[in-house]
């Protein structure tokens, strides 16, 4: 296995208490590696302290195999992209992305061979004369997308690039980077606060919380089996109902499922909305009332209060909430449950 | 001027009055200086002078010490601007970027030597320049022209680098730039602008300083303020007209050039506190 980058045992507090504790992550080469969680999660701090923007308290950060955490940033072999305020406004699209080059010493004829072709690449040819100012967010976005690709790093940085562009371009903008990143092979490091950027985007998700990593898996791990309840809660829809474990089996009311955990007595069971079946009332299941019907798009979601366990959303099918009213009583079933102490 | 008022619509009859009362107001007296520089000739009820001359500027340049009050303003004036941009720019980029106790404490109290009566101000400091020998000599004259502007250098550049987020640098930085080519090339040219405006400023307050200078320079330091109110009260009004254009040109020429790169809110944003 090719580690292109390997965080060690990383430290870093805030006079605030914020920060992050003891982070130990190998990222391959080519990857594309996300960091997930909520603001104050230390997903920044993380992603600062690879470029070198942030001195860490204790641990060690190796890009190649060389420690890089006493380098400054301009001699890294990272490159970052930031939120915003990426270029400068004061120089033209071809100046903003010679800049590095320059500085790299690379011939004139190379780097304007350079600058055409990362252009093309974030199908911005033609844009170099333009400034700044006279770019959309999106096309300000891919530009220092390309000024950092200019610089052929050896771990891409992104620090929530696509935010701050309305949802329908962040959605192009994420299958855009997809293909560079098939295309060039770039080790990437994406920090984002949305999950949903998090499943689409990345080969592997770090979920971090309080300045912890609570999972660390493929995005269809991390969506089936969460490993702790934050990270249950935190990625897509999800229900909780309280259960017992006892005699290896977890049981909700009249429900009984096999117990793969080493849990036993009070815990809390997980269900995803469309892991969930509404049968006729009179049914083996839990009695519920439907609340609410509200439908969206190709399918509906269904509020029911599942007597003594609380409101629980179910995900339906269009076709099948024909025979569903408000206040009709159910026999609901789960298909599939995780257990959390 | 029927066509004009047809073209403006009745409704903006009384705007057209308003912006000529406005006009007259600010224009008359700069129109009146004008002609009275150039007259030759001008009897009491006439509208215009009866011969126009250039014999008053000639009277002007011929004076020694006027002369010599106009080449020295502008030797004080390039003097306190450029020893203000090295004291201030550095002091400014530190307001701007580095937080420690009591910065915005000492941001505000360069306000302060504008929050007294100038000349309460001016008397104690002349009381300290005798003790250290900086009466009438051309240190303590651009001492006091210093402090007087003091509060425009430091507040408009701060918020010009304010204005550069820090992104823009780590980017410049993350690309391969040192923090002195970071400075250089990023930094400095986009907040340049609002130096050039507080640099402008400084150099009219200084070629205007009149009351520090006075009472610090006195009698070999005169400016051309200082000499204007003799030349008020000695000469014709013609000599302090032409005068008066000589001290007002620079003022004119440097607000229209600075104009070219700043807007008004950005003059503004310089004495925001944040």
């Amino acid at each position: 296995m090719n580690i292109q980058l390997s965080i060690q045992n990383l430290s870093k507090r805030y006079k605030t208490g914020d920060g992050v504790s003891d982070i130990s992550l190998d990222v391959k080469k080519g990857e594309l590696i996300t960091l997930l969680g909520p603001s104050g999660c230390g997903k920044t701090t993380v992603l600062r302290s690879i470029g070198g923007f942030l001195e860490p308290d204790a641990g060690d950060i190796l890009i190649e195999g060389k420690s890089v955490v006493k380098v400054p940033p301009e001699k890294r072999p990272t490159s970052m992209v930031f939120q915003g305020y990426n270029l400068w406004p004061h120089m033209s699209v071809h100046d903003n992305l010679a800049f590095g080059l320059k500085i790299r010493k690379i011939k004139k004829r190379d780097r304007e061979k350079a600058i055409q072709d990362v252009l093309e690449l974030v199908r911005l040819p033609g844009a170099g004369s333009k400034f700044p100012a006279q770019l959309s967010g999106g096309q300000q976005q891919r530009i220092a997308v390309a000024r950092s690709l200019l610089l052929n790093p050896a771990v891409l940085l992104l620090d929530e690039p696509f935010s701050a562009l309305d949802a329908k371009l962040r959605h192009e903008m994420r299958e855009e980077l997809r293909e560079i990143q098939a295309n060039t092979g770039l080790t990437m490091v994406f920090v984002t606060h949305d999950q949903e950027e998090a499943l689409s985007i990345s080969d592997r998700i770090v979920v971090m919380n309080h300045g912890n990593i609570e999972q660390i898996a493929s995005p269809q791990e991390i969506y089936d089996m969460p490993k702790s309840l934050y990270v249950a809660q935190f990625i897509g829809k999800m229900n909780f109902v309280k259960g017992v474990i006892d005699a290896d089996q977890i049981t909700v009311g009249s429900l009984r499922f096999p117990n793969p955990s080493r849990l036993s007595g009070d815990v809390t069971v997980a269900v995803r909305p469309e892991d969930i079946i509404l049968d006729q009332a009179g049914g083996s299941g839990l009695p519920g009332i439907v609340k609410q019907i509200m439908i969206l798009g190709h399918y509906a979601e269904v509020s029911v209060d599942l007597q003594g366990y609380g409101t629980i959303r179910a995900f339906q099918a269009r076709d099948q909430i024909k025979e569903l009213s408000n206040g009709q009583s159910l026999s609901v079933q789960f298909a599939k449950v995780i257990a959390y102490p | 001027m029927r066509w004009y008022f047809k073209a403006i619509g009745p409704k903006k009859i009384f705007e057209f009055v308003a912006l000529a009362v406005f006009v007259i107001f600010f224009m008359g007296p700069l129109l009146n200086l004008a002609i009275l520089a150039f007259t030759g000739k001008w009897n009491y009820p006439d509208l215009l002078p009866s011969v126009w001359s250039l014999k008053w500027w000639t009277f002007v340049f011929q004076q020694q010490d006027i002369a010599k009050s106009i080449g020295l303003s502008f030797v004080i004036a390039a003097l306190v601007t450029a020893i203000s941009i090295v004291l201030c720019i550095p002091a400014a980029y530190a307001f701007a970027r580095i937080r420690f106790p009591l910065s915005r404490f000492f941001l505000f109290s360069f306000l302060l030597t504008h929050a007294f009566p100038k000349m309460g101000l001016y008397v104690s400091i002349a009381v300290l320049f005798y003790k250290f020998g900086l009466m009438n000599t051309l240190a303590g004259v651009i001492l006091i022209h210093i402090i007087n502007v003091l509060m425009f250098m430091t507040w408009i550049p701060t918020s010009a680098f304010r204005n550069v987020h820090t992104a823009q640098e780590e980017s410049a930085r993350d690309v391969g730039a040192s923090p002195f080519r970071v400075f250089r090339s990023i930094t400095l040219p986009m907040a340049l602008p609002g130096i050039l405006v507080a640099s402008i400023f400084t150099f009219l307050n200084s070629l205007d300083e009149a009351q520090g200078t006075f009472l610090v320079g006195i009698p070999d330091f005169k400016t051309m303020p200082i000499v204007m109110y003799s030349i008020i009260s000695d000469y014709p009004a013609y000599a302090g007209a032409v005068f008066s254009i000589i001290l007002t040109a620079p003022s004119i020429i440097l607000l229209v050039a600075a104009q070219r790169f700043v807007s008004a809110d950005v003059l503004a944003s310089g004495f925001q506190i944040k």
